[in-house]
């Protein structure tokens, strides 16, 4: 089942990018997105059909205008620090704990805490984050847990849980 | 509109400077990394400024071999094999 | 109608390809280092290729735009994470004006950070 669904996702991104309905094409493109499934179609999460239910899609277009906007303010936030004659930079690396539970939301929740104000992520060890803030508020784990990531897990739990 | 190629030249040439100067190898990488990226956005911009679509099949390449070449730069910092 | 806000966009994601380069120049350690760069080109290139799509609109350069922006939003920052993680195992130390390391005293015994001098 997750084969074909994987399938169809890469047809659709090679219709995408030819963007012809030539036969020959076609042809091709079925040979080699059949050799990519069936190659590499283990590496990736064991049920897509999950994320097709219509609420989590409902909150993934919520999702996408929240994250645009942390990034821009993250933006700003940089280039404040950047433009800044005394380079306003107070770092370290802290611990947090995260409630999500499945693996494809610790990864879309660590690509996001990147992109966001003044954190990085470092590692990712169990339910604990490890990262880098350019201006630590708060060593303790619950308290930076509280300010960094909240945020985001509100939606991502609704999302990949 | 030649303006826009200029300061993403001078952008590629703040990572050449980096690169030269940077103390340590892991300041390469992140260098090398960057520029990557700065390569991808003129490739994309030559394309729309002379009309050639063909030019945006390169800027997604570039993007791909961009991204595959930091993973081994950061595998071989980390002093591992490539497989795992 | 639509041109303009193309361009104004290209713009600003120029501009802040710009910042982050100038922001890799001028702070101090590797880690704030990639936390600059990474955060400003990878805004500087969606907004790039966002730009495009917006002049080119469903033709085949607009899509490629497209699909070549949600590519860069999704690798750079692993990239990033896994040049951070090289770095710190490589053994390069933290700036010395860092006030914590966690990393350091859970995995790599002792706190990784630069003596004052």
């Amino acid at each position: 089942m997750k084969y074909i669904i994987y399938f169809i996702i890469g047809f659709g991104l090679w219709l995408l990018l030819t963007l012809s309905t030539n036969l020959d094409h076609i042809i091709a493109g079925i040979i080699v997105v059949f050799l990519g499934t069936i190659l590499f179609g283990g590496y990736f999460t064991d049920k897509p059909q999950k994320f097709l239910q219509p609420h989590r899609l409902f909150w993934l277009i919520i999702y996408i205008p929240v994250f645009i906007w942390y990034m821009i303010k993250a933006n700003l936030d940089v280039a404040y620090r950047t433009l800044h004659p005394q380079r306003p930079l107070k770092p370290g690396i802290v611990k947090i704990k995260t409630i999500l539970k499945s693996d494809t939301a610790k990864v879309f929740l660590a690509n996001s805490i990147t992109l966001t104000p003044g954190t990085m992520t470092v590692d990712i060890d169990g339910d604990y984050l490890y990262i880098h803030w350019i201006y630590v508020q708060d060593t303790d784990i619950d308290a930076a847990s509280k300010i960094i990531a909240r945020p985001f897990e509100r939606f991502l739990r609704r999302i990949f849980d | 509109m030649i303006l826009m190629l200029i300061v993403l030249f001078f952008s590629a040439l703040l990572c050449l400077y980096r690169i030269q100067q940077g103390p340590t190898i892991p300041d390469r990488a992140v260098g090398v990394d960057i520029m990557g990226t700065i390569f991808v956005n003129i490739t994309a911009l030559t394309a729309i400024f002379y009309n050639l679509p063909y030019l945006m099949d390169l800027a997604i390449i570039i993007a791909l071999f961009s991204f595959i070449g930091t993973l081994a730069l950061s595998k071989y910092l980390e002093k591992r094999s490539l497989d795992d | 109608m639509i041109s303009p806000v193309g361009w104004i966009i290209i713009w600003i994601g120029i501009l802040f390809n710009l910042l982050g380069t100038v922001g890799l120049v001028r702070f101090p350690d590797i880690y704030n280092r990639l936390q600059t760069s990474t955060k400003c080109v990878t805004l500087g290139s969606f907004g790039l290729m966002i730009g495009i799509f917006l002049l080119h609109g469903f033709s085949q350069t607009g899509i490629k735009a497209l699909i070549c922006g949600a590519f860069l939003l999704l690798t750079n920052p692993v990239g990033a994470h896994a040049l951070m993680k090289g770095s710190l195992h490589y053994g390069i130390k933290l700036w010395k004006e860092s006030i914590v390391d966690r990393y350091g005293t859970e995995k790599l015994g002792g706190e990784q950070i630069e003596e004052k001098s």
